[in-house]
């Protein structure tokens, strides 16, 4: 088991080269640079600032200087935001981001379980057909949609919540966002956890359980449930990777004030490195929480060994 | 030979014998709606199980042979429906609502399945799935039904019970997880087993291994076994009395000599000509019965089996025949009086 997980946090380090080298280079391809202004700065003290950040030098010297320092565990300094460095902005959003992430994803498990598994036990009945239609929207309608539309519906004409901003993280701020960010992954679990509860509560296991005269309460979670988890903790690695992505756009639409926010404003004032510290850190956080469903996936499923 | 175990097709029988019977069933008809019409799976079936008695149940894949008994035991798929009457040691138990039959299910009459491989939960460890019964159905302590868990699994004849106890049915091979079922269900000593084609998944030599097993079983708790099964050769080596089904309903029923040696049904017949047979020459065919099963969407007029019936005359395709009386013990549903 440990060994298993060392190998797995080693091979880890190639697909991080990549990301990086790919980030690295596509940011690069994008037209402009970090100091184009709006009035153009004098050719002297643009060429100073870009002899500072290296930018002077060829592209591929560039590269090799980016990662001697992410090797040595520093991001760099933010081109825009002058006072800080990278890692210093990531300290700032990252613990916003976790929570709001993390409450999210806390949200879609437990909610979209629990309805899936209703659904399931309700199979073909009006409460299954209303729960899967629910998900059907969540799943279709892409959050930067469902956004805005609840931000009005809940925020402007009902007045019930703000419409938006963070207000030093209040209760009635985070609803919104989280509510927005947990949806399509909720709606996603929901019906995973129907399908797979269905076809469990079919199988020849259940039927010797009831055999057994075990009470239902028994039958569904002590011998159901187990079995129909595992494909809904498989799933939790992608779900990360969408929270994590979908968190970009939710943080800059609700005005969050995490790391997601600080890669869109990255990549549109050519941050390099605010952008590729972002990349990092995303791409790191996906990596471990696929790990983590393995892990995981190996003590619900007594069939799966890791030596 | 038990002769006073007859079914209330056959002729009376005395009231003492009665209080024996363990289960009785009487015009059980199983029907399941489906998207394409009704199925009926069981059609008017009677029959009685006495007290330490092994009945054997044959027919074909289709033949409802299983339905019955999974009605019988409330575990239908949720769109079928049994109505009629199922009395277990005296008590009606059809339709009875779930917890009511908990009481009996796994306690006083259990079942083993088919196909051990999926019939076991993987993920829950044998000893929890062996101990829960008894935590169960007899109260008793985490500790109390490990051991007697323990202790059954050595009467299984499982080598080194006591270690393997703790692993997880994927490392038990097929005819040790049917060794495990049939642990499982023997655990509180119920008074009827219900054995589901338990050998069928299972290769030869397991096989005989597993009969062999329920041979002894059978005569140390004095159980009463149904053998639901289409090897007619497990029926000749652990029944006492046979029930041949076709299309949802008994065809013919008798004492297990009789059944193999006179048979009276042309069914019956059909099937024991279709075994294979280690005298016959390499280059002989095997015999089989023309024609498929009826479809039990749409019975056909007049007797279910008469359109793969080498007998079949005028009668026959005018109204269905009625399980009749034979002789002792004996009943059969066919116009013929006797196979020519």
């Amino acid at each position: 088991m440990l060994s298993y997980t060392v190998r797995r946090l080693f091979s880890a380090i190639p697909t991080l080269f990549i990301i990086v080298t790919l980030a690295f280079f596509m940011i690069r391809l994008a037209p402009g640079g970090p100091f184009d202004l709006e009035r153009p700065l004098p050719e002297q003290i643009l060429q100073n600032l870009r002899a500072i950040y290296h930018l002077d030098e060829p592209l591929i010297v560039q590269y090799g200087l980016y990662l001697k320092s992410l090797l040595a565990g520093n991001l760099g300094p933010s081109f825009v935001y002058r006072d800080f460095t990278v890692a210093e902005l990531i300290a700032n959003g990252l613990p916003v981001s976790i929570q709001f992430g993390g409450t999210a994803l806390l949200v879609a498990l437990v909610l979209g379980s629990f309805l899936g598994s209703i659904a399931a036990l309700r199979q073909n009945t009006r409460t299954d057909y209303t729960i899967m239609g629910g998900a059907m929207v969540g799943i279709t309608i892409p959050n930067f949609v469902t956004a805005p539309l609840l931000s009005l519906l809940l925020g402007v004409y009902l007045g019930w919540l703000p419409a938006g901003g963070w207000g030093e993280g209040a209760i009635e701020n985070k609803i919104l966002p989280i509510v927005t960010l947990a949806l399509p992954q909720l709606a996603i679990i929901a019906r995973l956890t129907r399908g797979s509860m269905i076809e469990v509560l079919r199988s020849n296991h259940i039927r010797t359980a009831r055999a057994k005269g075990l009470p239902e309460r028994v039958v569904i979670f002590r011998h159901g449930l187990r079995a129909a988890l595992p494909p809904v903790v498989s799933y939790l690695g992608p779900a990360t990777a969408a929270l994590l992505t979908g968190s970009v756009v939710i943080e800059t639409i609700f005005g969050v004030p995490g790391v997601g926010r600080y890669f869109v404003q990255g990549a549109l004032n050519r941050d390099y490195t605010l952008v590729m510290g972002t990349v990092v850190l995303i791409a790191t956080f996906i990596v471990i929480f696929n790990l983590l469903v393995d892990l995981i996936y190996g003590f619900l499923d007594p069939k799966v060994r890791y030596d | 030979m038990n002769s006073t175990a007859a079914s209330p097709a056959v002729d009376p029988v005395p009231a003492a014998a009665m209080a024996e019977q363990v289960l009785e069933v009487a015009g059980l008809n199983t029907r399941f709606d489906t998207p394409d019409g009704e199925v009926r799976a069981v059609n008017d079936v009677s029959f009685t199980v006495a007290r330490g008695e092994t009945v054997g149940v044959v027919g074909e894949s289709g033949s409802g042979k299983s339905q019955v008994f999974l009605s019988v035991m409330g575990l239908l798929a949720s769109n079928g429906n049994a109505t009629g009457r199922v009395r277990f040691k005296g008590q009606d138990i059809l339709g009875l609502p779930a917890a009511k039959l908990n009481r009996l299910r796994g306690s006083r009459m259990s079942m083993i399945f088919q196909d051990p491989m999926t019939s076991l939960n993987p993920f829950l460890t044998v000893a929890r799935q062996l101990t829960e019964v008894l935590v169960l159905h007899k109260g008793m302590g985490e500790r109390q039904a490990l051991k007697r868990s323990i202790e059954m699994l050595d009467l299984v004849r499982i080598p080194e019970a006591a270690r393997r106890i703790g692993m997880y049915p994927h490392e038990f091979s097929g005819g040790m997880r049917q060794r495990v079922m049939i642990a499982m269900a023997l655990l509180c000593q119920p008074d009827l087993l219900i054995a589901d084609e338990p050998t069928t998944a299972l290769d030869v030599t397991v096989q005989a291994q597993i009969l062999d097993l329920m041979q002894t079983l059978k005569r140390e708790f004095n159980t009463s076994i149904v053998l639901i099964t289409h090897d007619l050769g497990v029926i000749a080596g652990l029944a006492d009395r046979v029930m041949v089904m076709y299309a949802g309903s008994v065809v013919e029923e008798g004492a297990v000599r009789e059944i193999f040696y006179d048979p009276q049904h042309p069914y019956t017949v059909g099937l024991l000509h279709s075994m294979p047979r280690l005298a016959a020459g390499r280059k002989e065919r095997l015999v089989s019965i023309p024609g498929q099963p009826p479809n039990l969407q749409r019975l056909p007029k007049g007797c279910p089996f008469r359109p793969r019936c080498s007998h079949a005359f005028a009668p026959c395709s005018e109204t269905d025949p009625a399980l009749r009386p034979t002789g002792p013990g004996r009943a059969k549903a066919c116009h013929l009086d006797a196979m020519p």
